[in-house]
């Protein structure tokens, strides 16, 4: 790849109370955010911190903040982000930074669970294949949501999780909402129950910024108002 | 739980209250371009079991609406939460309603 010009980089280093320190980096056809990072901590400075998988968008582990907004790294082209090649790369917010690039998403992972973001099978081995039609409204809500890498970009991009930090946050309650939504599944009652209340779909302000940021253009504010109405209909019911 | 329930009194709140806020506007412009005096304005209200619903119901909703909205600002302005937060706009709401009844009870009445 023919090198054009230099780019002008900052990135965050070391914890919450660290600092932005800037690099140049030879600009090419072609590179992303990902690549720029990489170079640095090749090249230019190999105690930086950060993390990567897969470099093709499926594994979500890349994530960081470029120019003030979440994005995953790997997908991101510095020419569409950057076109004064200038790039300032900082830590996701919303979740405690451990170190340069790197932060702990352990908060991430558990409200994931909190919000009962795992199948419940209701069948066993012997069992003969359940039956699903593709085009039902509860599958196709359930496809709607289902492509969801765990990036955190949308935690990262939504307000309500800086102001409550209990709140479980779009990619769980999309999760949710896609195994509402998932006929095979047998916790669906335990699991409204888990996303009702303040903590959860209910703290949503329907702000969209999870759908503004989402780098697999999902719709997680769509999942969090399925899962609201829901939870009106269950409470009026006594269901909840 | 008590969050699934101040929701649905929220939203539920909203919707009585979008309709009457319409009414509430139009009963202002009326009264101001015709130039009605208290009086007259007295004597269409008082006695009226139109009137006395309308803004009955608007006053409840109105309480609950503001004090259901109150708290979920100071949850997330603040970090009070719980039961404690729950009285204090359950308190809140009480005082809105009892001004707003006095307020329709001195016109219908």
């Amino acid at each position: 790849m023919p090198t054009m010009s230099a780019l002008n980089v900052s990135v965050w280093r070391g914890a919450a109370d660290g600092r932005f320190e800037t690099f140049e980096v030879p600009h090419s056809t072609n590179q992303t955010v990902l690549d720029v990072v990489t170079y640095i901590q090749r090249l230019l400075d190999s105690t930086l911190s950060y993390r990567f998988a897969c470099r093709v968008g499926m594994c979500g582990s890349c994530a960081m903040t470029v120019n003030g907004r979440p994005r995953w790294t790997c997908r991101t082209h510095v020419t569409k982000v950057a076109p004064d090649l200038r790039l300032e790369i900082a830590p996701l917010k919303n979740l405690p930074v451990i170190k340069d690039l790197t932060v702990d998403m352990s908060d991430f992972f558990t409200k994931w669970q909190r919000a009962k973001g795992r199948f419940a099978p209701t069948k066993t081995r012997s069992d003969p294949v359940e039956k699903i039609i593709p085009d039902s409204q509860a599958r196709q809500a359930a496809d709607a949501g289902i492509e969801c890498i765990n990036c955190a970009v949308c935690y990262a991009a939504c307000d309500v999780v800086t102001w409550n930090p209990d709140y479980l946050g779009p990619a769980a309650l999309n999760r949710a909402w896609t195994l509402q939504n998932d006929t095979r599944d047998g916790d669906q009652r335990q699991r409204l129950r888990a996303v009702a209340g303040d903590a959860g779909c209910h703290a949503c302000h329907t702000h969209q910024s999870c759908q503004e940021h989402c780098p697999k253009n999902l719709n997680p504010t769509a999942s969090i108002a399925g899962l609201k109405a829901a939870a009106f209909r269950a409470a009026l019911t006594g269901k909840l | 739980m008590s969050g699934t329930w101040a929701y649905i009194a929220q939203r539920t709140s909203a919707m009585i209250m979008a309709p009457l806020v319409i009414l509430h506007l139009v009963v202002i412009v009326y009264a101001v371009r015709s130039g009605l005096t208290a009086e007259a304005i007295l004597g269409r209200t008082q006695g009226s079991l139109f009137w006395g619903l309308a803004y009955g119901l608007f006053v409840l909703a109105a309480a609950v609406h503001a004090a259901t909205g109150v708290r979920v600002v100071i949850s997330e302005v603040t970090r009070w939460r719980g039961r404690s937060l729950n009285l204090a706009v359950s308190a809140f709401g009480l005082v809105l309603l009892v001004l707003g009844g006095r307020a329709v009870a001195a016109v219908v009445l």
